[in-house]
């Protein structure tokens, strides 16, 4: 169970962004995560991910804090693949950087074995958004923050990056929290729906389908 | 008003230092597009869109090789033509949102847009002025671009295409980077300047927020044009499209099926 | 179109690589003959058997020149990398702590404020001259810009997505530091130590020329054109005009590989 106590976060400035944010997700859950532009979704998510510490607050799975070291068990995704790889490395490298996938799984994410070889800026955004999908997905990790990382696809490429995900995330009880714009998207993939918005939380949609 | 004929663009690469090979980045692409239309380009990333732009607009590397015909109002395209036309009847609105100049506040970059377009200089300002009212950014007259929003900055290259005059407005992914409420400000601006009897271009991958103010839908996927269909025939199950490419770029979108035949993914469309 | 550059710039670095081998191994087949004096020959212009002339003491001017460069191409070198190194290190040092960057940016902008001729010709002179002097301020005095650069590169590069992701797969700093932000760093290195290069031999050639440099028995470029000074109003212009010649062609054509090679990468 992946839990947020009361979080809070402060601009440098000292005005809140967030403020007594709580959220459970409980293992294989999706939770969605909307609210306008500077709502602070990204930073929601980031806190989660410990990508970035809470003001007050903390972070639990399980009932312990988020370990220090090691690889996280929260994983963050951000919006754009182009700025999460090193563009000097080739792709291969960048995969293994995380952990080793199965050949298996590297097909069923649609990633061609000749990627492996070149470097990032030879595949398109949603070729190079799935190998961080499917970097992210290393042992050890339990939960995944994927913040926009749709919003550039076409309907076909994103439609395809979701299914592996959502696969995956059922064979292995993995949880995600799914950061959008698109309400319609959320409503597809969420079993839990929020809302951001003035610096604290709220049930988006009355109408939870079942994923 | 823009008649593209099967279109060919070819783009030198270099697989090593010495070896030159022609990637074909447009195949045969044949598109028309009407005075008063806002005309969608949908595809992936990669399919040629944004090259056709530059295409259109004569921004291609110069070693690109471009074969076809390219008409515009009943008259070929020539390089000579781009240039003379560029920012007065033909106008850009970049993806990049670096295309404004860094150093000139928001009525200047539409001043100086209406003044290549004819104007003379206390016209062009007041036009400037009308248009960025229009905008809802006469607070953001004075702001340089690092001070505006990406919605705001958008607008600017928006207004300053509009103020151009320009008879074919190409605008590529214009609402990348920004929240809903602006996305849908931007796309209404666009429709709002084909309805003056501009034609427009709109370039996007993001194909349900083109539908609502797009006239007719072009679908391209590895350099080829799939179908061109009405934006009405994207409903229901898309009985009325007629590739399975397109049919299944609409059935993939969260709020129909969430769901394509997988063999549409991995299988290469047939040629329409 | 973009592979352009990499082509010109390979070619260059093709002749480059001529002229640099033809100095270096000058020394090994010029032997003694710039320091051999022809007292029958004194102050000759050029002709087929002087190429370049001879100087006041009927020394070989072409072999002067040659020897000249070859000094002026090492000692440059040498101060570049110096430069390049000690650039390397204190952008790193400034990346430990809000304090030591404070320090090292409030370091580079004083040296940059500084006119370098003058910071250069006291430390030359404090360190009693010779060529390990001119090596030691010449790097001293250059490093600043280069620095600069390399700040802001690891600055932008240390808050890269993929750093924060690869801390998030539980790598340690030292594998951040050598696989993620020290290749970012390296051409970057590689462009600032070419562009050093022919400042510090055009300051090499200066402090020579102004008598804090380089030993006037040594044929460096500096010693040629402070000689040819003195000769300069009796019309033997070809004492001025080969080595100063010689080092303009160096430099450029150094630096216009370096532009090439930035343009490149």
């Amino acid at each position: 169970m992946l839990e947020a106590h009361q979080l809070s976060f402060r601009f440098a400035s000292g005005s809140p962004l967030l403020t007594n944010i709580s959220l459970r997700l409980a293992p294989g859950e999706w939770l969605g995560l909307s609210g306008d532009s500077g709502a602070g979704k990204s930073t929601l998510g980031k806190l989660l991910a410990g990508q970035l510490a809470p003001h007050q607050g903390s972070v639990t799975i399980d009932g312990s804090l988020l370990p220090a070291r090691g690889v996280r068990p929260v994983q963050w995704l951000p919006q754009s693949p182009e700025l999460a790889v090193n563009p000097r490395w080739r792709v291969g490298k960048i995969l293994k950087e995380a952990w080793t996938p199965p050949d298996t799984l590297i097909e069923g994410f649609g990633i061609e074995p000749q990627w492996l070889k070149r470097f990032p800026n030879a595949l398109s955004g949603g070729e190079l958004q799935r190998v961080c999908v499917l970097r992210a997905l290393a042992p050890g990790v339990r939960y995944v923050v994927a913040d926009e990382i749709s919003t550039m696809l076409d309907p076909i490429t994103q439609l395809s990056l979701w299914q592996a995900l959502k696969a995956h995330a059922e064979r292995h009880q993995l949880g995600v929290i799914v950061i959008s714009h698109d309400t319609a998207l959320l409503n597809r993939l969420c079993n839990q729906r929020w809302h951001l918005a003035g610096g604290s939380l709220r049930v988006s949609s009355t109408e939870l389908e079942a994923p | 008003m823009l008649h593209i004929d099967r279109l060919i663009l070819q783009l030198p690469h270099y697989p090593h230092w010495w070896r030159q090979e022609w990637t074909t980045c447009i195949d045969a692409l044949s598109l028309h597009i009407a005075p008063g239309e806002v005309h969608a380009v949908v595809g992936a990333s990669g399919a040629g869109k944004s090259l056709l732009a530059a295409a259109i607009m004569g921004l291609l590397p110069s070693a690109a090789r471009l074969e076809g015909a390219l008409h515009f109002q009943a008259t070929p395209l020539t390089p000579a033509r781009q240039r003379q036309l560029r920012g007065r009847q033909l106008a850009l609105i970049p993806q990049s949102l670096s295309a404004l100049d860094p150093l000139a506040r928001s009525r200047q970059q539409v001043r100086w847009a209406a003044q290549r377009a004819g104007l003379g200089r206390p016209a062009a300002q007041q036009r400037a002025d009308e248009l960025l009212a229009h905008y809802q950014l006469s607070h953001a007259a004075t702001h340089y671009p690092h001070e505006l929003s990406g919605g705001m900055a958008r607008r600017v290259l928006i207004a300053m295409a509009q103020v151009s005059n320009a008879q074919l407005v190409i605008a590529d992914e214009p609402s990348v980077g920004l929240d809903p409420t602006q996305r849908d400000r931007v796309l209404a601006k666009l429709k709002a300047i084909a309805r003056e009897g501009k034609a427009v271009m709109l370039i996007t991958h993001d194909l349900r927020h083109a539908l609502p103010v797009a006239d007719r839908v072009t679908v391209m996927y590895q350099g080829r044009g799939i179908e061109t269909a009405t934006a009405q025939a994207f409903r229901g199950q898309g009985e009325q499209l007629t590739s399975p490419y397109a049919r299944s770029l609409w059935q993939a979108l969260p709020d129909n099926a969430f769901s394509t035949q997988p063999s549409v993914l991995c299988q290469e469309p047939a040629f329409a | 179109m973009n592979h352009q550059p990499r082509l010109l710039a390979a070619g260059y670095a093709g002749v480059l690589c001529l002229l640099v081998a033809l100095l270096l191994s000058s020394r090994f087949w010029l032997g003694d003959t710039p320091l051999h004096m022809q007292f029958e020959a004194r102050l000759m212009p050029p002709s087929a058997s002087h190429w370049l002339g001879t100087d006041a003491l009927g020394r070989e001017l072409w072999a002067r020149t040659l020897a000249g460069l070859s000094l002026s191409f090492w000692v440059g070198l040498s101060a570049a990398l110096l430069g390049t190194l000690i650039a390397l290190s204190l952008a790193s040092l400034a990346m430990l702590s809000s304090t030591l960057d404070a320090l090292v940016s409030l370091l580079i902008d004083t040296l940059l404020s500084v006119p370098h001729l003058i910071l250069l010709l006291l430390i030359a002179f404090a360190l009693g001259g010779g060529t390990q002097a001119v090596i030691i301020a010449v790097a001293l005095t250059h490093w600043p810009s280069l620095a600069r650069v390399l700040r802001a590169e690891l600055l932008s590069v240390r808050h890269a997505p993929y750093v924060a992701i690869s801390k998030g797969f539980g790598k340690r700093q030292g594998f951040i530091v050598w696989h993620h932000l020290l290749p970012h760093l390296l051409p970057h290195c590689l462009v600032g130590a070419l562009l050093l290069f022919p400042h510090a031999i055009l300051h090499e050639a200066a402090l020579t020329f102004l008598g804090v440099g380089l030993d006037p028995s040594q044929p460096a470029i500096g010693v040629l054109l402070a000689d040819a000074m003195r000769y300069l109003t009796g019309g033997y212009w070809w004492l001025g005009v080969f080595p100063g010649l010689g080092l303009l062609l160096m430099v450029l054509a150094i630096e216009r590989f370096a532009a090439l090679l930035r343009k490149a990468l």
